[in-house]
């Protein structure tokens, strides 16, 4: 993977002893909490429900075992002993003093990580494919591009106050594990007719409160050019997007709003100016940024298969590993989602098993997915048996990758001031309530997913099943979605009828499983059979 | 009543006006009546508190009760991890703050 | 405001009255002007050779559409004064100067000695703009 080179450390380094000053600053009354509160939140320093929140961006979802390790101990000497994995390839800390935040940037540089831009109106961590550089189904490894735009994006003078936040995803296989085209910009790594590599450009994609699938704005963007048409992209959005009201700001707005030809127009036009202007790193650069991600060590000659004698590790090993592209090989998950516990938190002790078992089974590589697991995305399948014994031990070993007890939700009333009702305590009552891991299996892959606020970072949007948190006259209430997809068959959910208190809502998920599983064909998944029988089944059983 | 709150600034307490400073203990905030404003404006100016703002509340036999839930959580702390918030032996925490 | 006015040029300031861009626009000799973030950088691109001074106004440092007016006049050869005026704060400096700005006119005054310590946040950059440093990538490969 990526190392920093001493320009990129000098970077990290200077932004730490940036906002040394900027928190001493504040502390010292020299400017006021509106001055300061972008700068804190450009270091990823939110002021959440009851303290300071820190969101530390894990970079295309991709870190070693020393990196993880130490978000381990920051959690323990910084916060209370536990992170939450979000959404976005990021880690948060809940607990966080103002006073410590330079330290623990500080700290966070040391081992070549940070909190740049994960929050304020710029560009976002870059996110990625959590299986990229393992995937079977890969075109090439996606990562190498998204740090070619790590490095753009980062501290660009032209994009920091832009109308709104900015989150780039970069995919490179047709399986689409990354929600790429629920992004400001979603890029695909394709290859033409011609042999040769490079990007699609979707543009206008999101969630919120006004989700839009982004479409196609250019089919093939030369590889080296990417910098150059992001940076037209961005122009466009910078100069035209909305800012009179925040609830509109956002790039799909100005797409939908244009229209995509118009916005396509206006982007070819500021590309071919860009272009004259000599501003794309060159070949060798990208070259000796993917030097680091070619070869994590991997054996050849392997053979596929091992000892699936005992059923507790094969039920596991079926549902929580996936193919990888070195015969021998698997991608492992490990699933942050127990029944009956917060999805995505891990303890300082968890994070740092995890790193402990990165350097052992899997080249010393990790990963964040968007789903609030991990990945060990190198591991021998002949490892697999010790690996799954280790994590057992540590509760790591819950088998429901993709089920329905694989919940993602937002931290919700529980933690975030812009929530209007809990998801946590929904998703602990949803996952006890389908505890056992047969009747998970029996209803098969269910994607399940609990925002608390109409922000949508729970992605109620693109659940199966999606549940939307709202406040009705001071008390939290429950909308209920079918029919959302984040993969590559994209669609978003619809709401089904009028909304539920948190028992409500539980037995009515169990309803409409029932509707399902009565219902289904042959091989059918739950969002199968809801988009070929539609929604008057399902409401007919749940509102009778 | 109208009582106060806000954030430490350097740690991010939640913090809860007592008519003298502020307390981490929401059974300890005093109704600010009219000068909410200006103990605000006093007090933010001071660096006393952070990101202050004045709510409703009621006084119970059970001590100070926010009007909005979005309060009653901040005063408590997560539901969902009692043993971190401000009442971590009383397992009916949670149920009183919904 | 003159004496809160911060100037990373060697020549002296313009003097010319500033006109609104549409003023400027119905002016034949007019020598300075002054858009809004609404306004369209490009339509001063015919009137380059003549303008002195350009300010670039920031009503609030959160809106950034004057950052893209700025370097889209330095790419189109623009060498005169482009002066950020209104809310701007020293830890916005830095990236202004990146994006061509030369001439600072804060609402609220920064000393000089503090905005020359902003102006060298950063010991290296990543992006090629239009302030002549050569980005991380150029340096890595010698060129």
């Amino acid at each position: 993977m990526y190392q920093y080179d001493e320009y990129d450390q000098a970077m990290v380094d200077a932004r730490v002893e940036e906002f040394r000053g900027q928190v001493a600053r504040r502390m010292a009354g020299e400017i006021t909490e509106d001055q300061f509160k972008p700068l804190r939140l450009k270091n990823g320093l939110y002021l959440q429900l009851h303290a300071y929140m820190l969101r530390v961006a894990i970079p295309y979802g991709t870190l070693n075992g020393r990196q993880m390790r130490l978000l381990g101990d920051i959690a323990d000497k910084y916060d209370r002993g536990y992170g939450h994995f979000t959404t976005r390839q990021n880690i948060q800390y809940n607990w966080i003093k103002l006073e410590d935040a330079p330290q623990i940037l500080a700290d966070l540089a040391t081992v070549e990580m940070h909190a740049i831009q994960t929050s304020g109106n710029c560009i976002r961590n870059i996110s990625s494919d959590h299986f990229a550089g393992a995937a079977a189904d890969e075109l090439v490894d996606p990562r190498p591009y998204a740090e070619l735009l790590r490095q753009w994006s980062s501290f660009h003078p032209e994009f920091d106050y832009l109308p709104r936040k900015f989150k780039i995803a970069v995919i490179a296989s047709d399986t689409d594990r990354a929600a790429m085209r629920l992004h400001d910009i979603g890029i695909q790594i394709v290859k033409n007719d011609a042999g040769e590599i490079g990007a699609r450009f979707y543009v206008g994609g999101g969630m919120g409160r006004t989700p839009m699938i982004a479409p196609v704005i250019r089919d093939f963007v030369p590889a080296l050019q990417m910098v150059s048409y992001a940076e037209a992209c961005l122009r466009v959005y910078n100069r035209y997007g909305r800012r009179d009201n925040k609830y509109k700001a956002r790039i799909k707005i100005l797409v939908h709003e244009i229209g995509a030809d118009e916005y396509r127009r206006q982007v070819e036009e500021e590309f071919a100016h860009i272009l004259t202007l000599g501003l794309e790193p060159p070949q060798a650069e990208f070259e000796r940024i993917a030097a680091f991600f070619a070869d994590p060590g991997l054996e050849s000659g392997l053979a596929d298969g091992y000892d699936r004698s005992d059923p507790d590790f094969a039920v596991w090993a079926d549902q929580n590993t996936a193919p990888h592209k070195q015969a021998g090989y698997k991608a492992v998950v490990i699933s942050l989602k127990p029944a009956g516990g917060i999805p995505g938190d891990a303890s300082a002790d968890q994070i740092r098993l995890m790193a402990e078992l990165a350097e052992a089974y899997s080249l010393d590589e990790l990963r964040v997915t968007h789903t609030q697991n991990i990945v060990l995305p190198h591991v021998k399948q002949s490892d697999l048996y010790a690996l799954w014994q280790k994590l057992d031990a540590a509760g790591l070993a819950t088998a429901n990758l993709d089920l329905i007890g694989d919940i993602i939700a937002c931290p919700g009333l529980d933690y975030c001031s812009l929530a209007n009702a809990r998801s946590i305590p929904l998703a602990q009552k949803i996952s006890a309530r389908f505890a056992s891991p047969e009747r998970q299996r029996t209803l098969g892959e269910l994607k399940l997913k609990i925002s608390g606020c109409i922000n949508a970072c729970g992605h109620h949007h693109a659940g199966h099943i999606g549940i939307l948190g709202v406040d009705k006259k001071g008390t939290e209430n429950y909308q209920l979605l079918f029919g959302g997809s984040e993969a590559a068959d994209t669609s978003l959910a619809q709401i089904v009828g009028p909304g539920f208190n948190e028992d409500g809502i539980v037995d009515a998920i169990e309803t409409a499983t029932e509707v399902y599983l009565k219902a289904r064909a042959e091989g059918e998944r739950f969002i199968d059979t809801y988009r070929r029988i539609g929604a008057a089944p399902f409401k007919e059983a749940i509102y009778g | 009543m109208k009582i106060l709150t806000g954030n430490d600034l350097a740690s991010g307490d939640v913090v809860w006006w007592d008519g003298k400073g502020w307390s981490r203990d929401v059974n300890d905030a005093v109704d600010a009546g009219d000068s909410a404003d200006a103990i605000l404006a006093a007090e933010e100016a001071a660096q006393r508190v952070n990101a202050g703002y004045a709510i409703a509340a009621t006084k119970t036999a059970e001590g100070v009760r926010p009007a909005h839930i979005k309060d009653r959580i901040r005063a408590l702390g997560p539901t969902v991890r009692l043993d971190l918030s401000l009442r971590p032996g009383d397992p009916d925490a949670a149920s009183r703050v919904i | 405001m003159a004496e809160t006015l911060l100037r990373l040029r060697v020549d002296t300031a313009s003097g010319a009255p500033v006109l609104s861009l549409t003023d400027f626009l119905a002016s034949d000799n007019a020598a300075a002007v002054r858009i809004e973030p609404g306004e369209d950088a490009r339509a001063l691109l015919p009137h380059l050779s003549r303008i002195a001074l350009v300010e670039v106004s920031f009503p609030a440092y959160g809106d950034g559409r004057g950052y893209s007016s700025a370097r889209i006049l330095r790419e189109h050869g623009y060498k005169g004064e482009l002066r950020a005026t209104g809310d701007v704060l020293l830890d916005q400096l830095s990236h202004m100067k990146r994006c061509g700005f030369d001439g600072f006119a804060p609402a609220k005054p920064i000393a000089a000695e503090a905005a020359q310590q902003a102006f060298a946040t950063w010991p290296d950059v990543y992006q090629k703009t239009v302030d002549g440093r050569s980005p991380i990538w150029a340096k890595r490969h010698g060129l």
